[in-house]
């Protein structure tokens, strides 16, 4: 589904480049769950901005479903944005003023999608994450946890090919954290591929795969016995 | 086609909705713009208006012609010698110089300017006496205040009729006593007064105190034979004024055997000059209030373009995340100019509105144009739509400054901003 081969990324800070990825090769097969770990200025972040079309890099190859992703116009990017990927954010991004329903319904408007299906579609995505009754509902109405779960039902409703979340639970306590991770699994159980950016050890465990990186290198990439969020729910 | 999409229109009323006074403050340059282009455009046409009725009744491509003294000695001639036309002449001119349209001879008791005495059961008039045709009506318009002008029936039977100046009236009648039908004195000859007409108070070329009797009347009763004094004439549409009355003097110069370059011996008046600077005026009056206006829609429209840049940087992190979800560019850029536009279209309307009531006040209180050029002060359509059209273009023009900077920030550093 997704593969990469010597991947380089570098900033320009001023006079001095900084080297955040240095030769990144990684692959991932359609239904996995990966977690990707590492502490900060590891480069996890810039990976995933990558893998999500946001960033580009500077050398190297990226396929993601036999499509290579090279020299994108911001047109193309977010075309193929849309088409590939749903990303789920640490600070949920939804659009304050827009309804749950909205909010999931916005990746569909960009499709072009007809606003009686969009509607129709983004409830039967809000009713998977278990918020049909708050469809009408503003952001500030949520908790953090339903935030976070119309984020992934916005992510989800485009049927991307791979779900993208960075720090998914990073601003949610670790209950919440776990009804999040439960639902990822599920989502995951259907056999979407998802890549899951984090820096806690618990919830990298709840992947069924862990790449550690550090300082732009992949230092180690496992396969791990998957935890269940729902024992600790 | 994305004009009619509902769901762009909904996001930007959404938008727009959502923060009210900062969208009323954003709106208030164009509102005031809008106001001043209007009240500046209607305020001219008023003018304009005004003019045009203070001007109503005197066709505006008329001249006159009258005879003076040659100044140059020709064909045995001295100068000093006194022009006096024949009633033929007005034929010749009319045959020869087909754009006149109308040719209303006329003679006058006396010398130019003389009064004569006029009797009524021992009051007098000192009044200017004029023997004039019917048609001297469609170039100067009497405004009646009772009875009729002379007609044709008049100069075929030399009726012994007068219309009569109110000045006139005045002079001779007791006040509010009749004086249709009644029987006034004019060097020992009665004239009964068929109509009393008020004098024009802006083009006064007869005086307020003056006698018409027919023309044809005048010749027995003042036995002038073939005589003319002078010639009211109106050119057709169309026409320089000043080409007949070429045209005519050189007919007469001709035929007086006045000197081709003898400026003196042909008087004349060309009545369109005085209409063409009126009309200049207001033109220039008319351009000057557009310009002013449409700098003004400038400032506006800049204003507006200013608060979506403020707008912009404030929904950085929102347009992140449109464009990390899918929104192309594009889309992002149009919503921001639609946003522009719908702001700048609005405030129009709205400044439109107040201004055309503030207009509509201002002709109730000086509108009539009695006594102040100022009729009808609005703006007609094309000014609206060519101010409308400008205003809206203007603000897809400024509207794309938001909207580049918008696309400009690149999703990843929209989403990172937290």
């Amino acid at each position: 589904m997704i593969e990469i081969k010597d991947l380089h990324k570098s900033y320009k800070m001023g006079s001095n480049s900084l080297h955040v990825l240095k030769g990144i090769n990684f692959r991932a097969e359609e239904g996995e769950l990966v977690a990707i770990m590492g502490s900060s200025g590891s480069g996890k972040s810039t990976l995933l901005n990558i893998l999500g079309m946001l960033d580009g890099a500077d050398s190297g190859e990226y396929t993601l479903d036999g499509v290579p992703i090279k020299d994108l116009s911001e047109t193309k990017a977010a075309q193929y944005r849309n088409k590939f990927l749903g990303f789920v954010f640490q600070s949920f991004n939804l659009i304050n003023y827009k309804s749950a329903l909205e909010n999931v319904a916005l990746p569909l408007y960009y499709q072009g999608v007809p606003r009686k299906e969009r509607q129709e579609k983004a409830l039967k995505y809000l009713e998977r994450v278990g918020l049909k009754e708050w469809a009408t509902h503003l952001p500030s109405e949520l908790s953090g946890g339903q935030k976070q779960r119309v984020a992934i039902a916005r992510a989800m409703a485009a049927e991307p090919k791979v779900l993208l979340a960075d720090e998914p639970t990073g601003a949610l306590d670790s209950t919440t954290s776990y009804e999040v991770m439960d639902l990822i699994q599920k989502i995951n159980d259907d056999g979407n591929t998802i890549l899951v950016v984090t820096h806690e050890e618990d919830i990298a465990h709840m992947c069924k795969r862990i790449v550690y990186l550090k300082d732009g290198v992949i230092v180690e990439d496992k396969k791990v016995k998957q935890v269940r969020a729902d024992h600790y729910v | 086609m994305w004009l009619f999409d509902k769901d762009l229109w909904s996001e930007i009323f959404h938008t727009l909705g959502k923060n009210m006074f900062r969208t009323f403050l954003t709106m208030l340059g164009v509102i005031f713009a809008m106001i001043i282009l209007v009240l500046l455009l209607g305020s001219a046409n008023g003018m304009s208006n005004g003019f045009d009725k203070l001007f109503a009744g005197t066709a505006s491509n008329s001249l006159f012609v009258w005879g003076q003294s040659t100044s140059e000695p020709y064909k045995g001639f001295e100068r000093g010698r006194r022009i006096r036309y024949k009633l033929e002449d007005a034929e010749t001119l009319k045959k020869q110089i087909p754009e006149i349209e109308v040719l209303a001879p006329r003679i006058e008791l006396g010398s130019h300017r003389d009064v004569t005495t006029v009797y009524r059961k021992g009051q007098t008039s000192g009044s200017s006496v004029y023997g004039d045709f019917p048609e001297i009506d469609n170039i100067t318009k009497k405004k009646l205040v009772e009875g009729r002008f002379l007609n044709n029936n008049d100069i075929e039977h030399s009726k012994k009729v007068c219309v009569i100046g109110e000045e006139t009236y005045k002079l001779l009648f007791e006040k509010g006593e009749n004086a249709i039908g009644e029987d006034i004195r004019i060097n020992g000859v009665f004239f009964a007064v068929v109509g009393i007409y008020k004098p024009n108070n802006n083009i006064n070329i007869d005086g307020e105190n003056a006698v018409f009797i027919p023309f044809t009347t005048f010749q027995k009763a003042f036995n002038s034979g073939d005589r003319m004094g002078w010639m009211a004439i109106a050119v057709e549409p169309g026409t320089k004024v000043a080409v007949v009355e070429n045209q005519i003097k050189t007919i007469l110069k001709a035929k007086y055997d006045i000197h081709p370059d003898d400026e003196r011996a042909i008087g004349s008046f060309d009545m369109s000059e005085i209409f063409n600077n009126i009309t200049a005026f207001t033109n220039v009056l008319k351009g000057f209030s557009f310009f002013i206006g449409i700098f003004t829609l400038l400032a506006g429209v800049i204003a507006i373009s200013n608060i979506l840049l403020i707008t912009v940087k404030e929904r950085t992190k929102e347009i992140g995340v449109r464009r990390a979800l899918g929104a192309t560019p594009k889309v992002v850029k149009r919503q921001i100019v639609v946003e522009a536009i719908v702001l700048t279209a609005f405030a129009g309307l709205i400044g439109f509105a107040i201004s055309v009531g503030i207009l509509a006040i201002l002709n109730n209180v000086w509108g009539s144009g009695e006594d102040f050029p100022f009729v009808n002060p609005m703006v007609n359509i094309p000014q609206f739509g060519i101010s409308f059209l400008l205003m809206v273009g203007l603000s897809v023009l400024i509207g794309m400054l938001p909207a580049n900077r918008a696309i400009k920030v690149r999703p990843i550093e929209a989403l990172r901003e937290e």
